[in-house]
This record gives C-alpha cells, structure tokens and sequence, in this order.
C-alpha cells in the first residue's frame, strides 16, 4: 500500500524513468517518420548531383531538340524526345483503357452494387495490381501481341499499343480504388436529394456523386498517371528497347524506364555517359511526374476553391 | 413573403409542367440505368476475365516446367536444365532485409504521425511527402540507391543495397495501412488508459499496438507481396540475370556461428529470372519464365490472401 | 388503434368532417412496414387521410415510425435493403397505390417532393441546384427553366436573397436559406404532395420561423405532410395531427382538436409533456 503511495509522488524513480523513456520512444519514432523526408531528398539530391555532370558534354538544346538518343553509340546522339514521345504515348493508351473501366467500374461498385458483394469484388479486383509488372510484361508480349496480330496482322512483335493496353488494365484498380473511397464518401444525404427529386440512379451517380467526388477522382487519375508514366517492365518487355521518336503506338518504342533498364543490364562503370545519361533520364521522369501531380492539384484547389 | 406572384400565374406555370409526359422520357431513363448497370457488370468482368486468362496463359504453360529439379538447379545455358534456385533464395535473402528495413521504420513512423505528432508545418510536410513518395516511379529508387548505396556507401550490388532499396520502396504503404489500422481504434480506449494512469507510451503498447495488430500485419504482408514482384529498381541497382551460386550461409561451424557475409553477395531475384528468359528468342526459355511466373503469382496471390483473410477476420473480431 | 372516423373506400371528391368539406389528396390504408421480414415491424397498421391543400403533421417520440412513414411516400427505402410494404397508400386522383410492386418508385418521386432534415443542397450552383429536378426529366429549353425556377424560388421566399447570385455555389448560403434553397428545389417540378422531414430541426429560430411562415403560403397550391419534433410547430402550421407511438397511429384529427382535447391518453401525456 505504502509503495502504491510512492509511486504516485512525481519524483519516484520508476515514474522520472518512465518520463524519460516516454520522451526518448517519441523521439525515435519522430526520427523514423522524419526518415520518410530524407528519402525524398535522397532522391532529388542523387538525381541531380549524378545528372549534373552530363551538361558539361552535352547542351541543354541539344538534350531538347535533338531528335536521336543514341548514348550508347560511337556516334552518341542525346535528344530526350524519342524517350519522352515513348512515355506519353504508352502512358496516354494506358489511360485511355484505366481511366474509363476504372471510371465505370468504381461507379459501378459504388452505387450499384450491395455492400457485401462489393467487399468481395474488391480484392479481387486490386489483385490485378497485386500482380507483378513482370508477369504482365510477359502477357503483353506473348498473349496480347499475340490476340492483337490476329486483328491488326501488320504489327510487329513488339508494340507499345500492346504494351499500353496491358498497363491500362494493370493501373485500374488504382484509378478505380479511389475513385470509388471518393465516390462512396459522398454523403447519402446526397443521394436522397436527388432520388427524392425523381432521378434514376444512373442521374444520381452522373449529376451528382461524380461532381461531388470530383477531388478524389482527379487524384485517383493522377495516381494513375503516375503509375503508367513510372511503370517499366511492361514497356520494357513488350514495347522493345528502341529509342523511337514516333506517335505511331503500332510500332516499337523506348519509354524513358526502358532506356534506364535496357542500360542498366550491360555493364556500367560510375561517372561514364551512359552511366550519367541514365541519371538525366531519370531526373527527367521524375520531373514530368512531378508536372504531373502539381497539375493535380492545382485542378483540385480550383474545385475546393468553387465550393 | 416578398416577391410572389400572383397566384394566378403561377397556376399556369404549375400546370404545364404536371402535365407534360414524361413517361416516354421516364422509359427512356430507366434504359440509360439498366444499361449503365451492364456495363458495370461487363467492365468488371473483363477485368476479371483479363486476371484470369493471365493465371491461365501463365500455367498451361509453365505448370509442366514446375519440378523439384527446377528449384534446385541454376540457370544454365542449357533452358531443359535451367533452374530458379539461386533466384528464390536470393529473393527469399532480399526479402528478409526489406522486411528489416521497412517494417520497424514504416510502424515507428505511422505511430508518431497518429499518435504523437503536433499539427505543425512539420508534420504537414512529413504528410505530404508520403502521399507523394508513393507516387515515385520505382525505377527512381533504384537510381537513388545507385548512386548512393552502390557508388556513395559502397554497399555493393549485394542484397543489403536491394533489400533497404525495396525497403525505402514500400516504407510508404507500410506507413499508410499502420496509420489507417491505428485510426479505427476509438479515442474512448486510449482514454480508459489514460484514465488508469497509463503513460503515453503504455497506452500505444498495451493497447493500440495490440489492437491494430492484423490491421497493420496485413499492411506489411501486402508490401512485401508488393516487393517480392519489384523488378525495375533492382535491375538498377545491378542485380545480376546470370547467377550460379547462393549467398554465404547465414550460419556456419565457427564462432560466433552466425554470419552476416551473405548481406554483401551478389543476387539474383525471381522477377529478374523472368524478365532475362522472357527476353530470349527461344521459345524453350519463354517456358522458363512462364514456370517462374507461375511461382511468383501464386507466392503474390497467397501473400494476398493471407492478408484478405487477417483483414476480414480481423474486423470480424474488433467490433467497437 | 383505429382512427375516430371511417374512411371512404375510394374517394375522389368531397370529404365531410363535419365543421368543413375537404378532398382527399392520398390515403394511407393499413400500412404495415418492416425492413426484412424478419425484422421487427416499425409501422403496424397504419391508415391515415391526407387533404388536398391542408397541412398534416405527424408528431410522436424518436422512434415512432413517423420518417418511416413519410419516407414510404416517395419510396426513399428502396434505396437501400429488401423492405416489405404491406398495405396502400393511394394516391388521387387515379387511387393508383404507390407501394404497389407495378409502380415506378421513379414515377412517384416525379409526384411527390421530398424536403430533408438537414438542409442538404447539392455540391452545385443555386441556379443548378433548383434546375436539377427540370433537368433530370430531360426539360432543356433555357427560357422556360428560368421562368420556372425564378417562380419556384419566390415560392419559396427566397428569390430576393439569391436573385443577384443565382450563380453563386449553393454552399455559400446560410442554414436557413439553403433549407429554402431545397423547398424551392422541390416545387420546381410541382410536387402532388410535398414531405418535409423535421425541415427546421437544424436550424435557428429566426430561420425556422420563416420556414413556417412558408409552409402557411404553400399550402395554398400544395398538400403538405411534414414530420416534427416541435409541438408548438405543429400547432401552429397544421390543419391535421396525426399522433404516432411505437409503430401505431393513435390518434388523428384537426390539429386543434388533438392539442386542446386529445381522447387518448398517451396522446395528451405527449402533448404535455409527460415523456418523447
């Protein structure tokens, strides 16, 4: 009993102890959130320290204007818009197939489906991103090339049409997963309103939950984007390897992940130029994701402003 | 009531829109419904049907090739005598050191952003910067890791450099699941705690720990599933596609009996086989990595499954 | 429990309650309401008139089955789970039943508009928003929509506040005017009858005063049911009481008759005060 008191005076050892442990555990756990911060400066600073040095052989409007990127030539051409046109155009097919199903399908299970079916479709449906790229790269490159040689026999063995449409169906549940929390978190209330004024489900979902989740839709698409614009063995397997400045999605092509990989895999001694030419490949991806997620936002501070 | 008009004229008004018909227009919108709903449906079973012509495709062909030789030999010239071997267990070595890196920074950080954290500008970017970090492509990671374990820390193209890559990797989902299994827990618990006297600290031990146990268990189990697939980054790093020889033994006959030399070996991981097969010409090696592509989905999908089912037993059992 | 008069079968034209002629706008006739039939039953048995242009208020403690009621009448529990109807309310005057399984829930809600407790405008414009029910029964022409939502805003008395900002997000309104916002919203499409459920139960009483002013202005074009919590309230804008208690009507008639000379007993322990 007499312990008990003295324990609940402040200066009992066991009590200063534990005070000091409650600041030193907070203080550990603050570092390992804060550990999250230095990831990204890692990151941004590697990026460019290892990229700065291939400006000094190689100018500015020539890595833009150049229309060849042949770093690995005798001959070495170092224009990043073969790169970047592979880029957009499998990531612009990518989110012609996710954004629309992904769309479609969050809707769907958001307003159509009863709650226990849909907790059971869910994981089924974020298995298609639980599934590694690698594999899907291997579909793309001998099942869907495959199928779409049937349709369209002048395409060749590697395409980033296939390898696009591949990623599409990979990135929908990421578009669809958000989307459908955004849908979902729109007040019912809501959805009486409209009901109650004689629309049909179809309205509601249409006028109604969409323009209402339109915040969390635009980061569930640039999420997508994302996604499509940073995925690398897909392309890197089904599109070929080639560095390609074209808009024809029927022929072969590099995305700026495949060049990094297709580099990586020879042999790669620190500080050459296509050591450092990965670098600003990447430096570059980075930096469109970037432009990316900032126009995101800005769409979505524009909506939040409106309301 | 300013403003109303005469009832008169609003009678007129009142009338015409009662008495339009609106049953053809009522038709027509309950088709656009119907049909929305079966394209839902339609959407959502292609998606299915894709996910299982992938599982299909994948075994009919590499189910055959799956054989106890097949994991217990290495790669070879030779696709009828090439094995994965050194692939799962490097994979299996890769994925022990992410779990290292990840889970102790990933739980500690999502604690302190739920449970301790001010509401500062700090804690704003901290926030963000996680929000973001998962939208990083993954190849930049094997970049950064690259240049800063590889070159920078001289780690080597080991599987240390490839696990905390992996580790740094998914550090974010690690981070998000714990916050959001912390977060279902109610404020009346921790108050009881406190109630009792408990430290801060007790209380995330004794209670919040404990019962967001499954929830951030299965967080964990999705981000490794999540990294036993990872390719790109690691490619980057310099694994190596041809390996004929397994990691140093994490035990050996001599004092102190453990041994940590197999953090510095070169590996080779299950993805990475794949992709160097899939790559070839020759059909014989396309069943190769049909094989290992097979190994790897049903590791990823039980990985999956195991974390479905904690999370709905989980919920099952948590009822507040 | 049954009400103190009889009513007609099917009726379509005069209605004598002695001191006055009414006409029936809808009939509740035996209604009883579970979610699923396992379930416990929240309406048992109820019948009720409904008089064209006249106020009915439903009154009773939490619980009762008043909303229920009032959400039976547009079909708002179709929404959700596997409900079972068993009765009629019938609307006039074709006396079409609107919980039989033939009818539209569609169909009804184009006839019946619906206010809600929490003034709950959509996420749009105030012109939008007013617009919405015009627009989802596919009316386009411009001319027209403008005419009407301007009647149905100074319908609702609002039309003077917003008329300088009908572009203005419908957000931006106080309590008070978003709720008038959701009147106007409903009496855009000319309801039959028009539910309000508790409308003023999240607002101030200077708002809730002009709600009631309101509802005395709109009965002169439209039947009203509104649920509320608030006895003075009912009072002051009903013509008709139903008083509700677990499920089962107990006792319905002239509002004044019900708050100055209740017959039953739990009625007048409510209507002092003893208990809800």
């Amino acid at each position: 009993m007499s312990e008990l008191k003295a324990f609940t005076s402040a200066n009992h050892p066991t009590r200063r102890w534990r005070r000091i442990k409650d600041r030193l555990i907070e203080t550990v756990l603050f570092l390992a959130a804060a550990s999250s911060v230095l990831v990204t400066i890692g990151i941004v600073y590697i990026l460019v320290s290892e990229s700065l040095p291939f400006f000094s052989h190689v100018s500015l409007v020539e890595f833009l204007t150049e229309r060849e990127w042949t770093p690995m030539f005798s001959d070495a051409k170092f224009g990043i818009r073969p790169l970047i046109a592979g880029t957009f155009m499998a990531t612009f097919i990518a989110v012609c197939v996710a954004i629309p199903l992904g769309t479609i399908v969050s809707a769907y299970l958001s307003e159509y489906v009863r709650p226990s079916m849909r907790e059971a479709l869910k994981p089924i449906l974020e298995l298609l991103a639980a599934v590694p790229s690698v594999v899907y790269g291997y579909f793309a490159l001998l099942f869907v090339t495959p199928l779409l040689q049937k349709l369209m026999p002048e395409l060749g063995g590697f395409s980033v049409l296939s390898a696009g449409i591949v990623m599409g169906i990979m990135i929908i549940p990421y578009v669809s997963s958000l989307s459908e929390d955004a849908m979902r978190s729109v007040p019912t209330h809501l959805r009486e309103a409209s009901a109650a004024l004689g629309s049909t489900k179809f309205q509601t979902t249409l006028r109604v939950v969409i323009p209402s989740a339109f915040s969390g839709i635009t980061s569930a698409y640039v999420l997508g984007i994302s996604r499509a614009l940073g995925e690398t063995m897909v392309v890197a397997i089904a599109a070929g390897m080639q560095p390609n400045l074209t808009l024809d999605p029927t022929e072969p092509a590099a995305t700026i992940t495949a060049f990094i990989v297709q580099v990586s895999l020879g042999d790669l001694p620190h500080g050459s130029i296509g050591y450092q030419s990965i670098y600003v490949a990447g430096l570059t991806l980075l930096f469109i994701t970037l432009v990316f997620n900032i126009v995101g936002m800005w769409i979505r501070s524009r909506v939040q402003e409106k309301e | 009531m300013e403003d109303i008009m005469s009832n008169a004229q609003t009678k007129i008004m009142r009338e015409t829109v009662r008495e339009m018909d609106l049953t053809a227009n009522l038709k027509w919108r309950r088709t656009k419904d119907f049909l929305f709903a079966v394209t839902g449906l339609m959407t959502l079973l292609f998606a299915i049907c894709v996910l299982l012509a992938l599982f299909i495709d994948l075994a009919m062909t590499g189910v055959p090739r799956i054989s106890a030789e097949f994991f217990m030999n290495f790669p070879s010239r030779f696709p009828e005598k090439a094995g994965i071997l050194s692939a799962w267990v490097g994979s299996l070595a890769v994925m022990i050191t992410t779990a290292f890196v990840a889970i102790p920074v990933g739980v500690a950080a999502g604690i302190y952003l739920e449970e301790y954290a001010p509401k500062n500008i700090f804690t704003k970017i901290i926030e963000l910067n996680i929000i973001n970090l998962a939208g990083v492509p993954s190849i930049t990671f094997g970049l950064m890791a690259l240049g800063l374990f590889v070159y920078k820390l001289k780690f080597g193209q080991s599987i240390l450099t490839a696990g905390m890559t992996l580790g740094l990797l998914v550090l974010p989902i690690v981070i998000v699941t714990t916050r959001e299994a912390i977060r279902t827990i109610p404020n009346s618990i921790r108050e009881a705690s406190y109630g009792l006297g408990a430290s801060h600290w007790q209380t995330i031990q004794h209670h919040v720990l404990p019962y967001s146990s499954g929830g951030i268990l299965t967080g964990v189990i999705i981000s490794l599933s999540r990294a036993i697939g990872e390719t790109a980054p690691l490619i980057t790093v310099g694994a190596l596609t041809f390996i004929a020889f397994l990691p140093t033994a994490p035990v050996s006959d001599v004092f102190p009996f453990v041994s940590f030399q197999w953090l510095h070996d070169a590996f080779t991981v299950m993805p990475i086989q794949m992709f160097n097969w899939v790559s070839r010409p020759q059909t014989e090696f396309h069943v190769n990595a049909a094989a290992t592509g097979t190994v790897l989905l049903i590791m990823t999908l039980l990985m999956n499954g195991i974390a479905i089912f904690i999370r709905y037993r989980f919920r099952r059992r948590m009822k507040w | 429990m049954s009400p103190q008069f009889e009513i007609p079968a099917t009726s379509t034209t005069k209605f004598n309650l002695g001191h006055q002629t009414e006409f029936l706008r809808s009939q509740v006739k035996s209604l009883s309401f579970s979610y699923n039939p396992k379930d416990k039953v929240i309406l048992k048995n109820v019948s009720l008139p409904i008089f064209d242009k006249k106020v009915t208020a439903l009154i009773g403690p939490s619980g009762c089955g008043k909303t229920t009621l009032l959400r039976c009448f547009n079909r708002m529990h179709d929404l959700y789970n596997e409900v079972s109807y068993d009765g009629e309310i019938l609307l006039y005057p074709e006396s079409k039943n609107i919980l039989s399984r033939d009818v539209d829930p569609m169909e009804v809600r184009m006839r019946i508009g619906m206010v809600f407790q929490k003034p709950n405008p959509f996420p749009k414009t105030i012109y939008e928003n007013v617009a919405y029910g015009l627009r989802v029964r596919g009316i386009k022409k411009k001319s027209y929509m403008d005419e009407k939502i301007e009647l149905s805003l100074q319908h609702a008395g609002l039309w003077s506040e917003v008329k300088d900002r009908l572009h203005a997000q419908a957000t931006s309104l106080s309590g008070g005017q978003q709720q008038r916002l959701c009147i106007a919203r409903a009496l855009v499409t000319d309801p039959e009858i028009l539910l309000l459920d508790e409308p003023t139960s999240a607002l101030d009483p200077i708002s809730t005063s002009h709600i009631e002013e309101l509802i005395v202005e709109l009965k002169k074009d439209v039947t009203i049911l509104i649920v509320t919590h608030n006895l003075h309230q009912a009072a002051r804008c009903s013509d008709y009481t139903a008083f509700m208690y677990l499920g089962d009507l107990i006792e319905y008639g002239p509002s004044n008759q019900i708050f100055t000379n209740p017959s039953d007993k739990r009625t007048e322990n409510y209507i002092t005060g003893r208990f809800g």
